[in-house]
Parts: structure tokens; sequence; C-alpha cells
């Protein structure tokens, strides 16, 4: 059970260093907005999510209803839901009912990306193991963020921006490079994200939505032409 | 005051969305379309994450598809998670300190 927390706590690593730059930069946004130190780290404690905090702090700062808040952060983070069920279904069959929903606090983009990566099925321990450093890096970040905005030389901070980018392209183009299928549903992804971002019309679909549908149909037709047989990880 | 309202919100509907399917999806799903969609979810999620957003994470989106670049090749060579994202960033630093000497 250690060994699994320690591996756990090994692969949040690449994680958490670039949470901290991202949530770096929320931090620093959030002081901007009006917001108190406290209140930013708040945020990032009881959140965890980088796209949805940057949308609450633009309702916030825009003075939103709550209605417009819970709808925003519903559609931005609705992802989550397809990455709770992909794990459900590698989550070890002995994990109990609140290691499932204390597990669940730590789903992101990218402890999904390492957990849904891992061989076979993975146990509470391994998972908390990997939230241990994202958590604290993201709350830590954001603190540093907002109480010292300017430190960090701006060229610095641009690099780090591109730091959690690295680490999807690592678990996809590995993936992609044994799998014909999943090279094409990636492509696939990626060319209808394209259209989310730049057709007209299409380009008015927020962000989140616009991640929904692109993996879905992209997932969808890859299942539909090259089903998965046996006993593949899932 | 009202900021705590909105953090309870945020901070609310965030992680029902997280925990209502971790909880509902218990048993195994034995459809093999599902399963097949379920395999392919993560990529295509991260691959819809991935691009255009990568050229907007830097100051240009020049620098961002140097960084790309240097990603894809440390991705392909299998080094790993980290030496990719660290690289990557190398590549956009280099990048924008070759711009600014140009």
């Amino acid at each position: 059970m250690t060994k699994d927390f320690l591996q756990g706590f090994k692969d949040g690593l690449p994680v958490g260093l670039g949470y901290f730059s991202v949530a770096f930069a929320f931090g620093v946004a959030a002081v901007q907005n009006g917001l108190s130190v406290l209140n930013a780290v708040l945020i990032s404690l009881t959140n965890l999510t980088s796209a949805g905090q940057l949308a609450g702090l633009s309702v916030i700062a825009a003075a939103g209803s709550l209605i417009e808040m819970a709808a925003t952060q519903f559609v931005i983070n609705l992802r989550y839901a397809l990455m709770s069920i992909s794990l459900s279904q590698k989550l070890d069959r002995r994990v109990t009912m609140p290691d499932r929903m204390l597990i669940s606090f730590g789903v992101t983009d990218e402890n999904f990306a390492i957990a849904a990566n891992k061989e076979g099925t993975f146990t509470a321990p391994y998972f908390y193991g990997l939230m241990t450093l994202p958590i604290l890096c993201w709350v830590g970040g954001t603190f540093f963020g907002a109480a010292a905005g300017e430190i960090l030389p701006a060229a610095v901070l641009s690099a780090l921006g591109v730091a959690i980018y690295g680490m999807f392209v690592a678990v996809v183009l590995p993936a992609a490079k044994k799998s014909v299928a999943v090279a094409l549903v990636a492509i696939l992804a990626m060319a209808l994200s394209c259209c989310f971002a730049w057709v007209p019309f299409l380009n008015q679909i927020s962000g989140g939505f616009a991640i929904i549908i692109s993996a879905v149909v992209a997932a969808a037709v890859g299942a539909f032409f090259f089903p998965v047989r046996g006993e593949e990880n899932v | 005051m009202r900021v705590f309202l909105y953090v309870l919100v945020m901070a609310g509907v965030t992680y029902l969305i997280r925990m209502l399917p971790m909880i509902i999806f218990k048993k195994k799903i034995e459809n093999s379309l599902i399963r097949s969609f379920l395999y392919y979810i993560p990529y295509a999620v991260l691959a819809a994450m991935i691009f255009p957003a990568i050229l907007e994470s830097t100051a240009t989106p020049i620098s961002a598809a140097a960084g790309l670049l240097v990603a894809l090749v440390i991705a392909w060579l299998d080094w790993g998670l980290l030496p990719t994202a660290l690289f990557a960033c190398a590549g956009v630093f280099l990048c924008e300190f070759i711009m600014k000497l140009l």
C-alpha cells in the first residue's frame, strides 16, 4: 500500500511542476481582479481546476449571478465527468465508497492523463499519492502568485506556460505511435477542436463545450470503426 | 461574504461533476462499444485540449509552436512526461531568446 502511494507520489511530480506555474499565473490574475490572497488560495484549494477557476474569476469580476457561475462551471468542467467514468473502470475493485468520493476530488486533466495511462488497475493509495504534489503545488503556486506577483521574469513565465501541454503530448504521442486507431482518433479530435477555435459561428461555442464535443465525436468514431477487442485496458 | 458564496457554488458544482460518475459507475461496463469509447476518450480529450490551445500558452504562437515541436520529438523518443515537459519549456525559452536577438 505504501509502495503504491510512493509510486503515485513520484508520478505526480511532473504534474506538480506544471501546476505551480499555471497556479502562479492564476494567483496573479486573481489579485488583479480584486480578490484577496486568502480568497485566491481558497478557490484553488476547493476547485483544483485551471480553466474553471479562470472562468469563475471573470464571473466574480463582472459581478455575475450565482446561476451564471454554476452554469459556467458546469459547462467548462463537464469533461471531468467523462474522465471520472473512464477512471471508475480502472479503479481496483476493492476501492470503497468513501475512497471513491475522496479520489474524485483529484480528477484533473493531468492526473487523469497519468492514471489513465497506467497499465491495468490502480489502487486508492496510488491515486492519493498521485494527487498530493499537484494539490500542494496548485495551492502553493496560487499563494506565491497572489502574494508576490512579479518575481519571475516574463520569459520564464512564458516558457512554463507550455509545460502542461508538453505532458499531454507525452501521453498521446507514444500511444498513437503504437496504434493507428489512437492516432486517427487524436488527429480527428484536434481537427474538430481547431474548427471550434477558428470556424465562424462554431468559435462562439465555449471552450469547455468545444472540448467535450470534439472528444466525444472523435472517441465515438474510433469506437465505431475500430472497436477494441477483449481485455485491452479501458 | 459574496465572494464566499461564489467560491461555494464553484467548488460544489465542480466537485459533483467529478464525484457522481465515480460512485455511479462502480460495476465494470461490459458493452464493447462503450468500452471502446472509454478506451479512446483519454486520448481524444487530451488531443482536443492540446491543439490549438497550446498556441496560446506562451508569449507568442511562434515560440509555442517551437515548444510543441520539441515536445513531439521528445515524446516520440519515449523519454517520459517530465523530460518532455521540461524540454518543451526549454524550447520555448530558447526560441523567444533567439527572437529577441533577431
